[in-house]
């Protein structure tokens, strides 16, 4: 059977894969990034999935206004890389695997979680850039990718609740599937941030380490935490938190095991959260 | 019976809601065609004619030739749809982020290094004075 053995959290900045692409991952302002996922790259190295299931959004490249699907999963063979206006990333294409995906979609809709299948879906900096910060420049990515888009560029995104709910079926499904697959579901995004309007730049670092703390310790209390109260505190981007709970939700219901924890600030406009939880 | 709006009075913020949406629908899916070079290239000839193949309203035609991104959010924009303006420009999220903050460049990058913006009486419109 198919497990999940482990869970990752990280932000997915634009322009840490800017850094990382143009070469400039040596300076010292990204050093003090991607410094934080030197004991990760090593880590994963060691516990490398056949699969990981990648919860993230799209940011208006994927999906335009045309069609604005609240969950998408990803049942292609492969992936290409979005061209977000500056060029695609020069970064491997993203390998699938659609029978995982199609087992999961069945049982997630029969889970009453009604999901848009998607089979052609190009994959933007919010895939690219933590697949970047796990496994560096690799010429192939070393394992299978099941992208999951969850919208939240047009509010409401789903509720922190119901993103936590997805990620108990997540995780259902999964283990149902009759593979020995090692399976990691990875939540993407934030942490506090703003990109709009004259409060831009809005950084709480307070409102993250208590989110980064709840998360580990009590995610089912951490996801009846209202949108308003993401928006207020972390900024109108920082919603993009409760994709976090989807990967937390994966988890089984013991207590997990912190392999990594960091935080920083700022990449760009943006803080930086990170954590390994691994199931014991 | 009118939808809770809870977002309304947070200082400084448009949260794209169905409502701006609606509002944006064509000056965001203008932003959408710049996503390809051809595209890009005809802007750059003629942002004006350009334009005019949109039915956009002629307000937000203005904001988008004045690159006042606080305006185009007003009038329906999202910024993840307006940075492809930025991107044909060549311009950086920072860069365009910083724009609509009244700051410079460098001070918006100096804030951003010594920790961002405070959250302390930036959470409800009446903390600002």
């Amino acid at each position: 059977m198919a497990r999940i053995r482990a869970s990752i959290y990280t932000s997915h900045v634009p322009a840490i894969g800017a850094a990382l692409d143009l070469g400039k991952a040596g300076e010292p302002y990204w050093q003090k990034v991607f410094g934080g996922y030197e004991a990760s790259k090593t880590w994963i190295k060691a516990h490398l999935p056949d699969v990981v299931f990648l919860v993230y959004n799209d940011h208006a490249n994927a999906f335009s206004l045309e069609c604005i699907p609240t969950f998408a999963l990803g049942t292609a063979a492969e992936f290409a890389v979005a061209d977000e206006g500056w060029g695609p990333r020069p970064v491997p294409k993203v390998i699938g695997d659609p029978e995982l995906a199609a087992h999961i979609a069945q049982s997630l809709i029969q889970d009453e979680f009604d999901l848009t299948i998607v089979n052609k879906m190009d994959v933007d900096h919010g895939l690219t850039v933590p697949l970047s910060l796990l496994f560096g420049q690799p010429e192939a990515w070393p394992c299978r990718i099941i992208p999951f888009a969850v919208n939240v560029v047009q509010y409401p995104p789903p509720s922190g609740k119901r993103c936590y709910q997805l990620g108990r079926a997540i995780r259902k499904a999964i283990e149902s599937y009759d593979a020995p697959l090692n399976v990691q579901v990875w939540g993407t995004g934030g942490m506090s941030h703003q990109l709009q309007g004259p409060r831009a730049g809005l950084i709480n670092t307070a409102f993250d380490n208590a989110f980064l703390d709840r998360l580990i310790a009590d995610p089912g209390g951490l996801s009846s935490l209202p949108h308003i109260d993401y928006v207020r505190e972390a900024g109108s981007e920082g919603i993009e938190l409760v994709m976090w709970l989807i990967a937390r939700g994966a988890m089984s219901d013991a207590a997990p095991k912190v392999v990594h924890r960091f935080y920083h600030v700022p990449a760009s406009n943006t803080a930086v959260g990170h954590l390994i939880l691994e199931n014991t | 019976m009118a939808l809770d709006k809870p977002y309304k009075d947070i200082p400084g913020t448009t949260i794209f809601d169905a409502e701006q949406s609606r509002r944006g629908y064509h000056l965001n899916q203008f932003c959408m065609s710049l996503m390809k070079a051809d595209n890009r290239a005809r802007f750059k000839a003629n942002q004006r004619a350009y334009l005019d193949e949109w039915p956009m309203t002629e307000a937000q035609k203005q904001a988008v030739l004045a690159r006042d991104l606080n305006r185009c959010i007003a009038l329906g924009g999202n910024i993840y749809f307006l940075a492809k303006i930025g991107a044909t420009d060549g311009k950086s999220f920072q860069q365009m982020a910083g724009s609509m903050t009244g700051m410079t460049e460098e001070e918006y990058r100096d804030m951003m290094v010594n920790g961002g913006r405070s959250i302390d009486g930036n959470r409800f419109v009446e903390e600002k004075s």
